[in-house]
């Protein structure tokens, strides 16, 4: 009796969590697509107001697509503004930025990691401290260097510091990540005669290459966004990289004359489409190195 | 015996020196490029930058001392820095909270057992992507007042925009709208979401024995679970939000009337548009000094709540 009793209350509940699971999928769906709209309507709109033409930009009501689609804008942007130098650019800052910052943050973190000096702990301190000073401190002293050496108004100023650390940050990642590896295979590689430059270089950073993927995605995505250091350095139009080329963008489009929002809106479609494929094309290196720098770091 | 042991040992002892000498240098010889670059790139503008907020500089003629005066004119002279600082603080209370607290909506939404919550984490994900002055860009046509299409689902859900980025009420929220957006499912999220993942069934399902419900088991095992999360997210999101910059340069310009004249665009204008460069150094130490003390206080504030694995 008393069994079947709980038997059978022990069904209903298995009932009511099973409509329960129902309608709580129905309620998740709901909310999440409803989100879902929220965060892609910008792009929507972006992608469908590139594709307008100078009469479709300002219709009442709004319309997300044109009538025919303008194709042509993305003709046009290519001569409306020196788009293809303004990428080479960012092209050039992004790889040299991106070679520098794995290579040295590699070999840092290795000295870190694996080799004991004077001095190491203090230095290590020194270097993580690097990190809390706002970067804001070094843009009047660092203007100042680089208008003393000559650097202003050219791309040095953009990836050179990479090739000398560059950022705490990713040594410090890259010191975390040979510390997993066991030192007992530099051992033995050293007896078999390897030197410390074989070791790091056969043996532990293929070992590393998710950690080196990681850095290099990460370089390469801050230099493709960083909008603050072209603005303070580069003043001719030929060096600009591409936010700053935007920006050269935003304000010719504002110049009257026939509306040229459409224009604007492809730029940034062509913008924002090297980080969404890097995304695509490497998302396990991106969240893995999220994931480390939030819970590890 | 003795006197072989002992020489031995010496013998291992020199070896061993040597070695480790050797293997000092070469240690010295990795760091090389990151010892360098700190010293011109981080040392040197720090001193400099100490040394250039207690002169007046125009770049122009040499710096000159003037002791104090800098510090002084800021904190009492100045009319936009206190102004600033109040824009900067009043963004960083709207944007961080908000944020932190959608963010962890976000990855509890998506780490629900449901199919398709990789797609809907990608989704969330991509505005963080967007490169910050494109999202500006796009931004600023939605906000439009007369063409964006912003206002016309308020005027056609009856109501009127309140003017956005031109109105000095509104403006800074716009601003937030914007960073919103672009942060709240990226890294942020991201965090969490692993976090989250991190909780041990077994404790939830302890709790469920044990009567929890589902509000009582949020709150008494995953907010305390994933608090070194929420700790990391809010420092990094509280001093991220300090520093904004781009998204009022590119749309405000401050505006209107100083509305969203954050630190970071007064800092910007006294060095690079007045080439005040000494002024521009004071405004920059201050900052730190501020940064530095909140992020000590917030370090302070989490030994009462964030809760370490392990740990005591």
């Amino acid at each position: 009796m008393a069994t079947s009793t709980q038997a059978r209350s022990t069904a209903v509940a298995a009932k009511s969590a099973g409509t329960h699971r129902v309608l709580g999928g129905i309620v998740w769906y709901a909310v999440v697509s409803g989100l879902g709209i929220l965060f892609m309507g910008p792009f929507l709109w972006t992608v469908g107001s590139s594709l307008k033409g100078p009469t479709d930009l300002y219709v009442y009501p709004p319309e997300l697509f044109p009538p025919t689609l303008v194709w042509q804008n993305y003709v046009e942007i290519w001569t409306f503004a020196p788009l293809l130098r303004f990428i080479e650019n960012s092209l050039v800052a992004g790889v040299l930025t991106t070679l520098g910052q794995t290579l040295s943050a590699a070999a840092v973190g290795y000295g870190f990691a694996r080799f004991k000096f004077p001095g190491r702990g203090a230095f290590f301190i020194l270097l993580m401290s690097t990190l809390i000073i706002p970067p804001q401190v070094m843009m009047v002293p660092r203007f100042l260097l680089y208008k003393d050496i000559g650097w202003l108004d050219s791309l040095f100023p953009l990836w050179v510091p990479a090739w000398f650390g560059g950022s705490a940050f990713f040594i410090f990642l890259m010191r975390q990540f040979f510390m997993t590896i066991p030192r007992e295979l530099d051992d033995a590689a050293e007896i078999d005669g390897a030197s410390g430059v074989q070791i790091f270089w056969h043996i532990l950073m293929p070992l590393t290459l998710p950690a080196v993927a990681t850095v290099a995605i990460f370089a390469f995505l801050w230099n493709w966004n960083d909008f603050i250091s072209p603005l303070i350095y580069l003043t001719s139009e030929h060096n600009f990289t591409l936010p700053l080329g935007l920006r050269f963008f935003q304000q010719e489009a504002g110049t009257g004359g026939e509306p040229r929002e459409q224009l604007l809106m492809a730029a940034s479609i062509i913008d924002t489409l090297p980080p969404i494929l890097l995304f695509f094309a490497l998302q396990r290196y991106f969240v893995r190195g999220i994931v480390m720098s939030g819970i590890k770091g | 015996m003795s006197a072989v042991g002992t020489t031995l040992r010496t013998a291992t002892r020199r070896s061993g020196t040597a070695r480790d000498r050797r293997r000092a240098f070469a240690g010295y010889l990795w760091i090389s490029p990151w010892l360098l670059g700190f010293v011109v790139f981080y040392l040197g503008p720090t001193v400099a930058s100490l040394y250039l907020s207690f002169t007046s500089y125009n770049v122009v003629s040499a710096p000159q001392w003037i002791g104090v005066n800098n510090y002084i004119y800021a904190f009492t002279k100045d009319p936009q820095f206190w102004n600033s600082l109040l824009k900067s603080f009043t963004y960083a209370i709207e944007a961080v909270p908000a944020g932190v607290i959608i963010s962890l909506g976000l990855a509890l939404l998506l780490t629900a057992r449901f199919w398709g919550t990789a797609l809907y984490r990608t989704i969330f994900f991509l505005p963080g992507l967007t490169p910050i002055v494109a999202a500006v860009l796009i931004w600023q046509w939605i906000f439009d007042p007369q063409v964006g299409p912003l206002d016309y689902v308020i005027n056609a859900a009856g109501g009127t925009g309140p003017g956005w980025l031109g109105s000095t009420k509104w403006a800074l929220f716009a601003l937030v709208i914007i960073i919103l957006w672009s942060s709240v499912g990226a890294n942020r999220m991201v965090i969490f979401i692993a976090s989250l993942e991190g909780v041990p069934q077994e404790l939830y399902d302890a709790a469920k024995v044990d009567g929890a419900g589902h509000f009582a088991r949020f709150w008494h095992v995953t907010v305390p679970l994933i608090s070194p999360s929420t700790y990391f997210n809010l420092v990094l999101a509280t001093i991220a939000s300090l520093q904004v910059f781009e998204v009022a340069f590119l749309t405000t310009n401050g505006g209107p009337d100083y509305a969203t004249w954050f630190y970071m665009l007064q800092l910007y204008q006294s060095a690079f548009v007045n080439f005040d460069m000494g002024y521009a150094s004071a405004l920059a130490w201050i900052f730190v000094v501020l940064v530095v003390s909140l992020t000590y206080l917030q370090i302070r504030w989490s030994e009462s709540w964030v809760h370490y694995e392990g740990g005591d």
